[in-house]
């Protein structure tokens, strides 16, 4: 119990104390992992809902695609983007290996998959109820996406913050794409990993918490959008 | 790690770029591929600022193992090569993708184990007697299975050949710290270079056992990587950070890291090929 205790304390202090290494690393990994949420909604919301909303020849193998890669090992992700990225790679002339550039291409190809599967599954759901209506209206198919992506925007929010813990909690793609440069680079999960590997288990540890912390606010926020905008639709 | 240096300026200037991209055509800095022994000990820590504030230039530094590092370099993927494997870096040269081979420093592998000593080396100071008693006591060896300088250095030292398979002989596939929280976690030996296991904060009650065996001794090379192969390298950067490290400055700076009172690198720049 002592050293939970001592761990407790650690997370609370390094919070507290606002130490400017430990700012800097918290900002790189909301920097990171909302742009990666970001670009991943971009593509996975509208992708999602083109699979949940129309009938189209192969599309039960999009579905089982889309489902499979949401379990995409972020170790083979931040391998294929590394090979992609490096000097001798396709897009090694543009020098992004090692750059917080690199981490957000790895995590967007982590979190589209889980954004799109779940935004199909959500829109597919809603279309269910709307599909009369659609018809007898003769909605035009752009009309029947926006509609149908605004209606499930509360539902949405969730599918992405599913997103965003998969992404900030990844530690396989970042470390090797990211390269856990002091200062570049370095990521809440990849500090955990370094102090982790220096048998600094208490302080790894600590780390952790502030992560769970970092999440827990995010989530907050997201949801009292999402109770503000569930009560803007009764009003 | 977390030491102050850096304002909330900085913090702030982070969260107004939150999407900016940065640009990377031709950087003022130069990356080093290390041994995750440089990194994990504080070494870089040390020594990096004061080339900087000597010099200007900036030093940004993957720490992997040395076998991950000579492949993220020979794939132009760094300017400089800093580890501890002396026949992959000649190799490293001999392939052409470094320009020369140099001698910075060097300290010493120690075996580490258990309090209780299942295997009887305490107090040895032969290596390889040290394993093999292992072998015959068939008690847990943690390797870290990963080609890196020190794991190289392991296979070294069976005399009757590596034990691969056997049992008790733990392939973590890890670095050097994750490999010594195995080894702790299961009671197992396990061979380390001195500074990580110095700087190195989970022992949970295990202690050199044997040290001082002319085969531990752990050369660290730096190897500029060939700017024929991979034009877009820093070489006139990476000849500034070559050349500080080898002068008596860098040697100086070397010697002077120490944790706990104890030096952890001891300087031997000369040699080169």
């Amino acid at each position: 119990m002592d050293t939970v205790w001592a761990i407790f304390r650690e997370a609370i202090v390094l919070i507290l104390i606002g130490d400017p290494d430990l700012w800097e690393i918290i900002a790189l990994s909301l920097r990171v992992t909302l742009t990666a949420v970001t670009l991943a909604c971009l593509i996975g919301l509208p992708l999602g809902a083109l699979v949940g909303a129309f009938r189209f020849p192969g599309r039960t193998v999009a579905v089982v695609l889309l489902n499979t890669l949401m379990g995409l090992p972020p170790v083979t992700v931040g391998l294929l983007v590394y090979l992609m990225l490096s000097r001798t790679g396709p897009l090694g002339p543009l020098g992004l290996l090692y750059t917080p550039t690199a981490m957000v291409v790895a995590q967007t190809i982590l979190v589209t998959p889980i954004i799109a599967a779940l935004t199909r599954q959500v829109v597919e759901d809603l279309y269910a109820e709307y599909a009369e209506q659609f018809a007898s209206l003769g909605v035009g198919a752009w009309a029947r996406l926006t509609a149908l992506l605004w209606d499930a925007l509360v539902s949405l929010m969730t599918v992405a913050l599913a997103g965003f813990g998969r992404a900030v909690a990844e530690v396989g793609a970042v470390i090797i794409v990211g390269g856990n440069i002091n200062h570049v680079t370095r990521v809440m999960t990849t500090s955990i990993a370094l102090e982790t590997s220096k048998g600094n288990l208490e302080l790894a540890l600590a780390l952790g918490l502030v992560l769970l912390a970092l999440a827990v606010v995010v989530n907050a926020v997201v949801m009292g959008i999402r109770a503000s905008a569930v009560r803007a639709a009764y009003v | 790690m977390f030491s102050a240096g850096l304002g909330r300026r900085r913090f702030l200037a982070g969260l107004a770029t939150l999407a900016a991209a940065p640009a990377a055509a031709r950087p003022d800095f130069i990356l080093v591929q290390a041994s995750t022994s440089l990194e994990n000990s504080g070494f870089f820590d040390h020594l990096l600022p004061q080339f900087t504030a000597e010099t200007g230039i900036a030093v940004r530094v993957v720490a992997v193992g040395t076998g991950q590092a000579i492949r993220n370099a020979a794939n132009g993927d760094g300017d400089v090569l800093f580890v501890h494997d002396r026949g992959a870096e000649e190799a490293f040269v001999a392939a052409g993708f470094g320009t020369q081979r140099y001698d910075v420093m060097h300290n010493d592998f120690v075996l580490v184990g258990p309090e209780a000593d299942p295997a009887g080396i305490g107090g040895g100071q032969d290596a390889a007697t040290a394993l093999a008693a292992i072998a015959a006591a068939g008690a847990r060896f943690a390797s870290r299975g990963d080609d890196s300088g020190t794991h190289k250095a392991e296979r070294r030292l069976w005399s009757r050949g590596v034990p691969a398979g056997a049992r008790w002989y733990l392939e973590t596939g890890a670095g050097m710290g994750a490999t010594l929280n195995t080894a702790i976690g299961m009671g197992a030996y396990t061979l380390t270079d001195r500074a990580t296991w110095t700087r190195f904060g989970n022992r949970a009650g295990f202690r050199i056992l044997v040290a001082g065996d002319p085969r531990l001794f752990n050369q660290y090379g730096i190897v500029p990587v060939n700017p024929a192969r991979h034009p877009h390298i820093r070489a006139d950067l990476v000849r500034i950070f070559v050349d500080w490290l080898l002068s008596p400055r860098g040697q100086a700076a070397i010697a002077g890291f120490r944790v706990a009172g104890e030096q952890l690198f001891f300087p031997n720049a000369g040699g080169s090929d």
